[in-house]
């Protein structure tokens, strides 16, 4: 579904990811982990196409079709939806009509709020005033109307109370089609500097955003558990980094 | 000569506070008159044009309808019993005791306008809500501009009287967009105890008229005003600033401003609030939206007793080009214990924003048109439907001509 191929990213001719390389299959969700300013956001806003994040080399490759230039909004009606970890407030544009202007599916706004509890923010504006767990849930229900094929979630369990990860969590099994076992169509990459969505959302492959590039990869569990265990810092001198990066160097 | 006429003599030459300065020997006041009609049979207007501007020449959804071609009264009345519309000669005529009401808010001799007002008195609009009279749906009040070169000197009187609820929409337009004219309004309210009224303008000038609105409220005990300005159309050049005296315990204004001022658009909009009584409650809210015009946002709360509560919000957005946006908010707290405050804002539209949508499918164009209308967008509380729907229409127009 996705492919990054060397991909290097810059922003305001300060390079911030390198030769990424990168491979989502359909039905898969990868978990992105890495230390606050290691470029996890960059990466995800690089696939999204959003301005300031220039592709210096390297290539976007979405369900085989070139989009390393393509414009934000035609990836989005290509398939591919974002959560931001913190969007803009629009001001005098309601929740009720943003859902309105991208639903795909004709689906009753009323009835995607009720999933995420969040139906007396219909006639507010725009993440105007939204605590940190109702933006996730404002964001999550964009993407529930716009129902995307490559889901990218930035931080999705931060700011959330318990009460509402269990929410959070079912809206992104939901997203993910996690209920099927079998011709899963959607894809997944989801950013999580704590590790803790993994509770609520099973991940196929996790990998760990370091020295500007994928540092390393493999079962996400083992990699949070080495990582709550020992630290981001001690990602850089891990034989099992090492090792990922000496097969990259192969290939 | 009376008090009134030689104070307005004074005037004749007194240059505004605000505004550009305009020359009113440019403009005559001898306008070819027209007689009274039915309000289905009026065609001297440009009906279209009058329905941008909120007035619908049908009367349907209306509790009364006033019609104002230059210096002629061509329609004035009440459709709902409680509600009087009547021309403000006629009223003068018919009620000795308006004389009191006339010139009681709005001095005389202000400046240039209000003497033409009195010197070349040409009428105007005369609503009145009997005690406890609730009016279902908005009166109607249109003055229209036809002759070319013409100035039209209007001279309106609203009350509504204790206990009563009363909507009023007026619509201003012109009979095409080339027209050249000077419009001279002066407006008096007298908000009774525990009355209400909802008072909404949209102004549908061209590129080639001058306005100079002038306008008083007074407030008593538990009355609420609540003032809407519309103009989303060119404008040579338009300078108001109503003053609202709130003097009774618990007295609420509220003035919501929608401006947009495309290139060669003047636009000096302002409104003051005295607020003098406790409890007295106010609120300015303003969107000004330059596509290459000049707009001044001016708004001055006085706080002159302790309890008072005072909020004011200018938010500006310069779209490109040269426009310009002036915001002056000025706080006045006279006394220990009042509650002001203000906020303002003006930049250009945020790129953020814009990718934002644009990464839920929106194209830049659609993306940019999405966030212009929502910060036009402005929650009015207790606005009729029909009047919500009359200003998003207004929104949905200017829209239009932007993209």
């Amino acid at each position: 579904m996705l492919e990054l191929e060397n991909l290097t990213v810059s922003i305001e001719g300060k390079v911030l990811l390198e030769k990424i390389n990168l491979h989502i299959a359909m039905g898969e969700t990868h978990m992105l982990f890495g230390e606050n300013g290691s470029g996890k956001t960059s990466l995800l806003m690089a696939i999204m196409g959003i301005g300031k994040y220039k592709v210096e080399s390297g290539r976007i490759v979405y369900k085989g079709e070139d989009i390393t230039h393509m414009p934000a909004y035609e990836r989005a009606r290509k398939g591919i939806g974002i959560m931001f970890q913190r969007p803009p407030t629009i001001r005098g544009l309601k929740v009720e009509q943003i859902l309105e202007i991208i639903d795909h599916n004709g689906e009753d706004p009323e009835k995607l709020a009720a999933e995420l509890n969040f139906t007396d923010f219909l006639d507010r504006d725009l993440n105007l005033g939204f605590s940190g767990g109702e933006i996730k849930r404002a964001e999550l229900l964009q993407l529930l109307a716009q129902d995307p094929d490559l889901v990218l979630l930035d931080e999705p369990e931060s700011g959330v109370d318990l009460v509402n990860i269990n929410v959070i969590g079912n809206a992104i099994r939901k997203l993910l089609q996690k209920d099927r076992h079998r011709r899963r169509e959607k894809a997944g990459l989801i950013i999580t500097h704590s590790g803790f969505i993994l509770d609520y959302v099973e991940a196929d492959r996790g990998c760990v955003l370091a020295n500007k590039t994928i540092w390393c990869a493999g079962n996400p569990h083992e990699l949070i558990e080495g990582i709550r265990e020992h630290g981001y810092h001690e990602c850089l001198t891990c034989e099992r980094a090492q090792d990922f990066q000496k097969h990259l160097d192969e290939l | 000569m009376s008090d009134t006429k030689r104070k307005a003599e004074e005037a004749k030459g007194k240059v505004a506070r605000y505004g550009p300065d305009i020359d009113l020997g440019e403009y005559t006041v001898n306008a070819p008159s027209y007689p009274e009609q039915e309000l289905g049979k009026i065609d001297v207007v440009d009906e279209e044009r009058l329905l941008n501007a909120g007035v619908d020449l049908s009367g349907k959804e209306r509790s009364g309808s006033f019609i104002q071609v230059d210096s002629s009264v061509l329609h004035a009345k009440p459709t709902q019993e409680g509600i009087e519309v009547m021309s403000t000669r006629k009223a003068l005529d018919e009620y000795p005791w308006l004389g009191e009401y006339l010139w009681n808010l709005v001095r005389v001799d202000t400046d240039k306008y209000t003497a033409r007002a009195e010197l070349d008195f040409q009428d105007g609009y005369f609503v009145r809500a009997l005690p406890g009279a609730k009016s279902v749906f908005p009166v109607q009040a249109c003055l229209y501009l036809k002759a070319e070169d013409v100035s039209q000197n209007v001279h309106n009187i609203i009350i509504a009287e204790e206990g009563s609820e009363l909507h009023i929409i007026t619509g201003c337009a012109t009979d095409s967009p080339e027209s050249r004219g000077l419009h001279i309004g002066v407006s008096e309210f007298y908000i009774k105890k525990n009355a209400k009224v909802t008072f909404s303008m949209i102004h549908n000038w061209s590129a080639n008229i001058a306005v100079r609105p002038r306008s008083a409220i007074r407030i008593e005990e538990g009355g609420v005003f609540i003032n809407n300005y519309v103009s989303l159309h060119p404008v040579e050049s338009l300078q108001l600033y109503p003053s609202a005296y709130l003097v009774g315990r618990g007295a609420t204004v509220r003035f919501n401003s929608i401006l947009l001022a495309p290139p060669g658009s003047h636009l000096d909009v302002g409104s003051k609030a005295v607020l003098s009584a406790p409890e007295a409650r106010c609120e300015m809210i303003a969107r000004a939206l330059s596509t290459g015009g000049y707009i001044a946002a001016r708004g001055l709360m006085v706080g002159e007793v302790e309890g008072i509560k005072a909020h004011m919000e200018c938010q500006g957005m310069i779209l490109e080009g040269e426009g310009e946006i002036h915001a002056i908010p000025e706080l006045d707290g006279k006394v220990a214990g009042v509650d002001m405050s203000h906020e303002a804002a003006v930049g250009k539209i945020a790129q953020e924003e814009v990718e934002y949508l644009m990464a839920r499918g929106l194209t830049e164009e659609e993306a940019v048109s999405t966030i212009v209308r929502g910060f036009m967008h402005v929650d009015i509380e207790g606005l009729p439907p029909v009047l919500k729907e009359q200003i998003d229409h207004a929104i949905e127009l200017s829209e239009e001509s932007l993209f």
